[in-house]
């Protein structure tokens, strides 16, 4: 038995239990039926949402991934030029260093009172909270990508006549790709985190709809929010991040082909 | 004269000591001349090769490369390391072209082409080097060294991590570019058969305190078989001297226990000879 085939019977065997806990719940009451989410209730919620007359889910998945997007290409480019600062500056990265350190220890959304009253219930507030939870380890990452680079490539390059600026953009840069992906992966995750977190406070997006759904006692959507987010997820990382990563590490010669 | 060092001494600080790697180092390559710098491992054989590349300094003394100081690293002076020290990320010919930046992308290509089909691997221009054995990165590395017309070939025990077979067949071939393109070549090695079949000239370091021992010539045709009772003569005389250099090192290292040990010397130097 194949691998795929293995999580399909499993997905399936998942579902049935869940249909038949519902079922049960139904003749049974351990719960208020309405607090308990069914397989075709969330299936109807997610036809709704993407195809029915006022597409909510569709908008607000919309909504989160402009949000996601550009706080990720944030993170990414504050992330990177700090990490490349913590590398190159002893200075920088025994003082500025260890305040990242400390900051990447506090959740982010802990920032939200702050950056309400800083920017409003807006977009910018959001983004916000989003950079701040994915730069830190896109920092760390990059920082520790430029320390490991092998010397002996270094030592190379120079014996060709590189020095300066030249050196680091042929041979430091590329040469720390592997873990700035590392960094990357981790800023992705902890950006979706808080986006979601974020948005359960302010307006619009998939959050948002969370937080419109446990109001209108709607558990079928709360679940059908939870699968398109593990959906997202998973396009996001299997599709780009492992792909990309796995052609990185074997080129890089990091792991066999 | 090609290159020329001039009571050349290193030192450097360990644990607050001032430590001296080796001292007067005289010794003078002229062009053409393929040199190997052979002795035991604290010799400083790799250091005083790094401070003709130009990536460590001279403590006291003069290095000279057809009459101008050395003052750093530069593409006039071709280095091979022992590990290949290839960028994982560019392919071969990317690789080889890396060495060649003052060139227009054209004239690179062609002669890093060029000096693929010398190491004969013109046929693995594209591939990366996760996808090339041991050996073909070195000759990559050998290329890209020689792509760059240097005045001198410098090797830091290009072969050291090979396995025998890979090893004496690039031997062949280094002597066949060596022919082919007059470099001069200064080669560090702890390995005293490949130095004896390789060099014009063995420049035997001695150690605590680093230092030349001996100079010799070598005269004999190539190739030179090990059967040869001229190359044998000349290996065991180099192993005479070097067993006493080993025997300080192995004193040092053992302290009192090393009396004991003495029996086993001769049976470990002889493990010199072809590794």
């Amino acid at each position: 038995m194949n691998t795929a085939l293995r999580r399909v019977i499993f997905f399936i065997a998942l579902l049935a239990l869940w249909e038949i806990s519902y079922r049960l719940n139904l003749h049974l009451e351990f719960t208020p039926v309405r607090s308990f989410p069914n397989v075709l209730g969330v299936l109807e919620q997610l036809y709704i949402g993407f195809f029915g007359e006022h597409k909510i889910l569709l908008f607000a998945v919309l909504t989160s991934m402009k949000r996601l997007i550009v706080g990720f290409i944030l993170a990414l480019i504050i992330g990177t030029l700090l990490g490349i600062m913590l590398a190159r500056y002893k200075v920088v990265d025994e003082t500025l260093g260890a305040l990242i350190i400390a900051l990447q220890s506090i959740p982010s959304i802990v920032w939200l009172p702050l950056a309400m009253i800083w920017f409003g219930r807006n977009d910018m507030a959001i983004i916000f909270i989003m950079v701040i939870g994915g730069t830190w380890s896109m920092a760390l990452n990059t920082r520790m990508g430029f320390k490991n680079v092998q010397p002996l490539l270094i030592k190379a390059a120079q014996t060709m006549g590189y020095s300066g600026f030249p050196l680091f953009r042929k041979v430091m840069f590329p040469a720390s790709i592997p873990y700035a992906l590392t960094g990357a992966r981790l800023a992705w995750a902890f950006n979706w985190r808080a986006l979601i977190a974020a948005e359960l406070l302010a307006t619009g997006g998939l959050g948002h709809t969370l937080q419109y759904a446990a109001d209108f006692f709607n558990m079928n959507l709360v679940v059908a929010i939870m699968v398109i987010i593990s959906i997202l997820g998973i396009i996001a990382d299997q599709l780009f991040f492992q792909r990309v990563e796995k052609r990185v590490l074997t080129r890089w010669g990091l792991e066999r082909a | 004269m090609e290159l020329e060092l001039k009571d050349v001494s290193k030192t450097f600080d360990k644990d607050g000591q001032p430590y001296q790697v080796f001292s007067d180092v005289t010794l003078s390559v002229p062009s053409g001349q393929f040199v190997s710098l052979l002795g035991p491992s604290g010799c400083g054989k790799s250091t005083l090769l790094n401070i003709v590349a130009g990536l460590e300094e001279a403590t006291t003394g003069q290095v000279l490369l057809n009459g101008q100081p050395i003052t750093g690293p530069g593409p006039d002076r071709g280095v091979v390391f022992q590990e290949p020290a290839l960028m994982p990320w560019l392919n071969v010919l990317e690789n080889v072209t890396f060495a060649l930046k003052a060139l227009g992308k054209e004239e690179r290509e062609e002669r890093a082409i060029n000096y693929l089909k010398l190491v004969h691997l013109s046929k693995f221009i594209k591939a990366y080097p996760h996808e090339l054995s041991g050996g073909m990165r070195q000759r990559v590395a050998i290329a890209r060294a020689l792509a760059m017309d240097p005045h001198i070939l410098l090797m830091d025990e290009p072969f050291g991590a090979l396995d025998e077979q890979t090893r004496m067949m690039l031997h062949k071939e280094l002597l066949a570019i060596w022919s082919q393109t007059k470099k001069t070549i200064l080669f560090v090695t702890h390995n005293i058969r490949e130095a004896v079949q390789l060099s014009d000239r063995i420049v035997l370091m001695g150690t605590r305190p680093g230092r030349i021992i001996k100079v010799f010539e070598v005269h004999l045709p190539r190739p030179r078989l090990a059967t040869d009772p001229e190359v044998a003569r000349l290996e065991e005389e180099i192993m005479d001297l070097l067993g006493v250099e080993i025997e300080k090192v192995m004193k040092e290292e053992m302290g009192d226990e090393y009396g004991a040990e003495k029996g086993h010397l001769l049976h470990r130097t002889s493990s010199l000879v072809g590794d």
